[in-house]
């Protein structure tokens, strides 16, 4: 009866569905994450500068994200800019927008301290050799912040994984989703049904963060001294 | 009685000791009568603190067998919770806990592992931080102590535990110049009183004014065993020649 | 753009309400994980057979997974087996599955970072493992955790703004139901924000001000 149960809900045609809105999951954390890393990057080289301005700016920007939550920011994007601008934006754009502003603020956070927790004497003698700025950071600092950086920046990206979840709440069609559509249309028939389909999406975010997180902990342990 | 005053109080028999399949004590024999001062001199990482280790069971020991009063502390079944509250042991990082006061440091092991009634040992700890000098820091937390007075006090919450024997491993080491003299100070009142020790340090005046015996160990072997006189003016083996010869300058 | 002080006047006690539910919730959600992480890292530092990879599951399940589709497992899934919980336990208990994890870590990361000499020294003095534990290992990992500690409590705080999703009518959807019906986005969103800025801001500052005083480093000032 269980396996009955089972299949009536996980129709081949219910699982291409659900994937077709895990498809939909990954394009919004994907770009989120490319966004965020590269502009990231910029955004930690602008912390490191010298005037006080900048580097208070920055902070501010960081901390607006830190403080205020995500799902708070994706209303705010959703209806408060759509309604002062008078346009209307898809939820996966607004969704894509906050991500890679977060993305951003959080990713430049971790490249700052990593450059920052370069050893001083490694960029004098950098300076020494006569490298100019730009190539001291192409050749020397960036690929050593790169290693202190890493373990952190997978880290982030699996946050912003989780998160994804939360567009289901300002209208996009996902996985979370076809999910929900799926148990409207097969409640009926299988009571269950929300108990099988949330489980699988339990399962479904498990099998995509748990490898980010053992990658990002072991690649801690092996480069942490 | 008399039997009693033969057997020595600590007996170490053909100790052997291994990390990862590196020797780093072999073959080590030693007895220490009660009241009797031991010095274990030798070049850094040739095994000293390992040997005050095993002797207090912070690391087993792969072959051979301590005897404390007679009794074996291999095996199994030895309760080592209850020997070390006969061994007292002082690090070279003074590690007195930070979260309590230097009182609460000296009566944690007496009052909640021995069970002693708290008045008297309170008397007895203020006796005792009265004799290193320092019964008016008695509230004061570690961070306010110098590193001189830590390991002071780290003696005293020893000492309160009324241990038979003492374990001091390098206890100088870490400590500025200045200090050095108070604590080795405590040491030598220890000495005077009868305390059995057992002392790895590297202050060779001390070490030939508070020894009894002299145990010389190289590369976890020990070389020589003599009296101070003996050891510092005419050492026997070559090892301990060289040895000395370095701390000349 | 002009702003309806009317509107944003008339909304305050619904937002004054909601946010005071909000912060029960993450009190309750707070205190459990603290006592689930407690028990946690308890169990992991032990070494108990069977527990402690039944921890060791428990751990990455909830970190590595959303909080709102644990919520709505919790909601929607289980109560389908019969469980019936109002939305507010669904809340409590998803914040503190959520939450027991994370501050278990935080445990783990300051009972770690007991130095070895410190154990040893208790040893010495033949303290056994749980009076080690008791009075030397716990208060100081409690104070180096302490920093981490702080940070999730932030995070709890700010993943109450999920709980929403189970139709409590939280700051969240006090907001969206506002918009709704009232179409005042700009006030409705303004008033969403100074919420959480009057409960999270004070909050951080606190917590800054605790770690300071707490710190290892600082026994005795
Ligand atoms: N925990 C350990 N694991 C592996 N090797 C160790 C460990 N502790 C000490 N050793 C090794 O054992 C030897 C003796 O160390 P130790 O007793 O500390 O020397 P000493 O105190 O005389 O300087 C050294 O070679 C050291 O590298
Ligand atoms: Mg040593």
């Amino acid at each position: 009866m269980q396996s009955s149960v089972i299949s009536m809900v996980f129709t081949s045609q219910n699982l291409m569905r659900l994937m077709g809105g895990l498809l939909v999951t990954a394009r919004i954390a994907f770009i989120s994450i490319a966004i965020g890393s590269i502009a990231g990057i910029g955004f930690g080289l602008l912390m490191t500068s010298k005037s006080k301005w900048i580097k208070g700016i920055c902070r501010l920007y960081l901390e607006i994200f830190r403080i205020i939550p995500i799902l708070v920011w994706l209303y705010i994007v959703y209806f408060g800019i759509t309604s002062a601008l008078n346009i209307h934006l898809e939820g996966e754009l607004v969704a894509m927008i906050v991500f890679s502003l977060w993305g951003t603020a959080e990713m430049g956070d971790i490249v700052r301290g990593a450059l920052e927790s370069l050893p001083r004497h490694q960029i004098e003698s950098g300076r020494a050799l006569g490298l100019g700025f730009w190539k001291l950071y192409r050749y020397v600092l960036i690929p050593q912040a790169v290693r202190r950086m890493l373990p952190g920046a997978i880290n982030l990206a699996t946050r912003m994984v989780k998160t994804t979840s939360l567009v289901v709440l300002i209208g996009v069609v996902e996985v979370v989703k076809v999910g929900q559509q799926i148990i409207e249309v097969s409640r009926f028939q299988v009571q269950t049904a929300s108990l099988w389909i949330y489980g699988l999406l339990f399962i479904l975010y498990f099998i995509i963060c748990y490898p980010l997180s053992v990658l990002s902990k072991r690649l801690e342990a092996k480069w942490s001294n | 009685m008399s039997s009693e005053e033969k057997q020595p109080l600590l007996e170490i028999k053909d100790l052997y000791k291994e990390y990862d399949k590196k020797m780093v004590l072999n073959d080590i024999q030693l007895q220490i009568n009660k009241g009797e001062v031991i010095v274990v001199l030798g070049p850094s990482g040739c095994g000293k603190s390992t040997l005050l280790r095993c002797l207090n069971g912070l690391e087993p020991i792969q072959g051979g067998e301590i005897k404390l009063r007679g009794k074996s502390l291999s095996g199994k079944d030895v309760d080592w919770q209850k020997i070390r509250q006969h061994i007292g042991m002082v690090f070279q990082n003074y590690d007195l806990f930070p979260n309590m006061t230097v009182i609460e440091n000296i009566l944690l092991g007496p009052i909640k592992v021995q069970k002693r009634d708290k008045n008297q040992v309170l008397m007895q700890a203020k006796e005792l931080l009265d004799r290193v000098g320092l019964l008016d820091r008695i509230d004061a937390y570690p961070r306010q102590l110098s590193g001189g007075q830590k390991q002071r006090i780290a003696i005293v919450r020893a000492l309160c535990m009324n241990p038979e024997i003492m374990l001091f491993d390098e206890v100088t080491a870490s400590l500025d110049p200045e200090m050095v003299r108070e604590v080795l100070e405590v040491i030598l009142g220890l000495a005077k009183q009868g305390m059995t020790m057992i002392i790895v340090t590297h202050e060779m005046a001390f070490a030939q004014a508070v020894a009894d015996r002299i145990v010389f160990l190289d590369a976890g072997n020990i070389c020589e065993i003599a009296e101070p006189q003996e050891f510092f003016t005419d050492p026997k083996t070559e090892r301990a020649k060289q040895f000395l010869n370095i701390f000349q300058y | 753009m002009s702003i309806n002080w009317d509107f944003i006047i008339n909304s305050i006690p619904l937002y004054e309400k909601a946010a005071w539910l909000t912060l029960k919730l993450a009190f309750w959600g707070i205190l459990i994980s603290l006592v689930i992480g407690l028990i946690c890292s308890v169990i992991q530092y032990f070494k108990i057979r069977i527990l402690r990879s039944i921890v060791g599951a428990y751990i990455e399940l909830s970190r590595n997974t959303p909080l709102l589709i644990q919520l709505y497992f919790l909601y929607f899934g289980l109560t389908k087996l019969g469980l019936t919980l109002s939305e507010n336990t669904c809340a409590i208990i998803g914040l503190s599955f959520l939450g027991g994890s994370y501050m278990s870590e935080a445990f783990r990361g300051g009972i770690e970072a007991v130095s070895k000499s410190q154990i040893e020294s208790g040893l010495s003095l033949g303290l056994s493992k749980i009076q080690l534990a008791r009075y030397v290992i716990l208060p100081q990992a409690f104070s180096f955790s302490i920093s981490s500690i702080g940070a999730n409590c932030i995070f709890l705080l700010k993943e109450t703004s999920i709980v929403g999703a189970i139709a409590i009518l939280d700051l969240m959807n006090v907001t969206k139901d506002l918009i709704g019906m009232y179409y005042q986005t700009f006030e409705s969103l303004l008033m969403l924000v100074i919420a959480y800025l009057i409960i999270l801001l004070p909050m951080s500052f606190l917590l800054t001000w605790l770690e300071r005083k707490v710190r290892y480093a600082e026994f005795g000032n």
